[in-house]
């Protein structure tokens, strides 16, 4: 093998699951054109876990939908995994989680998760063990022959997240999972995800509303504010990787909560 | 059993405006009658009874239907030429045969359309324009030209029945193609699934619903072809021929049974298909 320009990507792409460089997506609507995201530069390093919050309109859903090849940017650079957006989807580069569980509703809990699995044409055997191992990874054991309207909305996106995961992809898309559900729920969930975070070492794109919930999740907090869409802060957390509800008592998580929310009031100022 | 009372309501009330109806519409033919018979000295209540006892009237009450209904299908051997339940199973064949091609053929015409917009965009006004030609005009015209290819018998029949199921069954089934939301599709492009993949394991199961629907009106469409085709070409027999034999000779008691012998038989498809579909839709969890 001789040196080929690939070389250098493939060194670079294990540093960077994420590169954005000025990326814009411009809507045609019967309004007239509208300006969802506006110049986008971001790195996401392997392993991260990168909340993205803003006021609706901000672009989040978009970008990551964008990550996910589920967009069509209109300028820019965007890699992820140093391959081209749809190249990435086409390798089954990441697991999506959706707003809401979008499970289907014929298929028990486990044919749910088994879902990728075959479209991935993974052999049965395969498929059972990475079901059942998914089952215990978002503890929903035990549930595996159940339809999904006999799951509480909790366990419904708990078992959404095991379909992203079966398959076994470095990143995981989240697009505000938890949004729907009551703050006791997002609370355990949070703290869960928290844990798979830790025990799968994924990179993890999560969009939320939520202010403790990104400091809390977070290693790195993206910003974002509206008309155009754009990035106002990144704000490193700085917290340990293992942690548990309690520091959000701390000074240290108000401190970086307070900034989120400066940023936030600050991209929204001209809005009125 | 809430609805025995609404139900029995409504048919107490039909039946009552039918023995009016009957009673109003024979009354002057039995009154020509009982002048002819010399009589005069009858009351309003033996006019009334002897209109709803008529052989021939305009309008048959119902118990007279229901008593030639009787004696047209348990009097009568089912393997007799004048007997009911030889030409229901006439009937019932060509339907069968009719919509069982008219049902594939219209899932397979819904498969093309939701394959592609191009496809949708040039066949839809075909299809629709197809359906508007009336079948009464367009049913001798099938017979004469697959009468040309040596083609007689049941086949033009069940064409006929195939060419009016497969409409509202090609209509129900783009609709249940297209029926996923835009979350469960996107799941599909998540995982670079195929169209072929995207359609087996998500489009087919979502249009269950509507795959039950589409076969109930394709059923009772298939009915009304078969009969139809009958009444075109009505020496093999059938209900429909029975409609044309009993409307020449002035029968109308006996038009009136083989129309309530088609609505029974068209019921009965229909309510297999219902049992049918409860099952699967329980199975498959959409209805608990």
């Amino acid at each position: 093998m001789t040196q080929t320009p690939h070389a250098e990507t493939t060194i670079e792409a294990l540093h960077h699951v994420i590169e954005i460089a000025d990326l814009s997506l411009r809507y045609e609507t019967r309004d007239g054109p509208v300006q969802a995201l506006s110049n986008i530069n971001l790195e996401i390093e392997r392993g991260e876990f990168v909340s993205f919050i803003g006021p609706s309109g901000c672009g989040k859903t978009t970008l990551l939908r964008a990550i996910a090849d589920l967009e069509s940017p209109t300028s820019g650079e965007l890699r992820v995994n140093g391959m081209s957006a749809h190249e990435a989807r086409a390798n089954r580069a990441y697991g999506y989680v959706f707003q809401a569980p979008a499970l289907y509703p014929w298929r028990t809990v486990a044919g749910n998760i088994a879902l990728p699995l075959e479209i991935m044409g993974y052999p049965k055997s395969e498929r059972d063990r990475r079901v059942a191992e998914g089952l215990e990874l978002v503890n929903l054991a035990g549930f595996g022959k159940k339809f999904p309207w006999q799951l509480s909305g909790g366990m419904q996106q708990r078992a959404s997240i095991a379909r992203a995961l079966s398959f076994d992809a470095e990143l995981l898309l989240m697009d505000e999972p938890f949004g729907a559900l009551d703050e006791i729920v997002r609370d355990m969930l949070n703290q869960q995800l928290q844990r798979l975070w830790g025990v799968t070492r994924k990179t993890v794109l999560f969009v939320t509303h939520s202010i403790p919930e990104a400091v809390f999740l977070s290693t790195r907090i993206v910003v974002m504010s509206p008309r155009p869409g754009r990035i106002h802060d990144v704000i490193e957390t700085g917290f340990p990787r293992e942690r548990s509800l309690d520091i959000r008592e701390t000074p240290e998580f108000l401190e970086v909560a307070n900034r989120v929310r400066r940023g936030l009031r600050a991209g929204h100022s001209y809005d009125e | 059993m809430k609805n025995v009372l609404p139900v029995t309501t409504v048919l107490m009330t039909l039946l009552a405006i039918w023995y009016v109806a009957a009673a109003l519409m024979n009354a002057p033919l039995q009154e020509d009658a009982f002048a002819n018979a010399g009589r005069a000295d009858y009351s309003t209540g033996e006019l009334i009874a002897a209109s709803w006892e008529m052989e021939r009237p305009k309008l048959p009450a119902p118990h007279q239907i229901v008593a030639e209904l009787y004696k047209l299908t348990i009097d009568t051997a089912p393997t007799s030429k004048r007997g009911l339940v030889y030409h229901a199973l006439i009937t019932l064949e060509e339907t069968l045969i009719g919509f069982l091609f008219g049902a594939g053929f219209g899932v397979g015409l819904a498969m093309l359309i939701q394959s592609a917009p191009i496809l949708d965009r040039s066949m839809t006004p075909w299809i629709v324009a197809s359906q508007t030609v009336p079948i009464i005009a367009l049913a001798p015209m099938i017979v004469v030209i697959l009468n040309q290819f040596d083609i007689g018998g049941l086949a033009p029949k069940a064409v006929i029945a195939a060419y009016l199921s497969f409409f509202p069954i090609t209509v129900g089934m783009v609709k249940g193609f297209r029926s996923p939301d835009p979350l469960q599709l996107d799941l599909m492009r998540t995982y670079s699934a195929t169209r072929t993949q995207t359609f087996v394991k998500l489009r087919a199961p979502a249009s269950a619903p509507f795959f039950f629907a589409s076969m109930q009106i394709g059923a009772a469409a298939a009915l009304v072809g078969a009969v139809v085709a009958e009444v075109t070409k009505s020496e093999d027999g059938g209900l429909g021929a029975r409609l044309l034999a009993g409307s020449y000779y002035g029968q109308t008691v006996q038009i009136w049974a083989a129309l309530f012998a088609a609505a029974a038989l068209s019921a009965v498809l229909v309510g297999l298909i219902a049992l049918a579909a409860r099952a699967v839709l329980r199975r498959m969890a959409f209805s608990r």
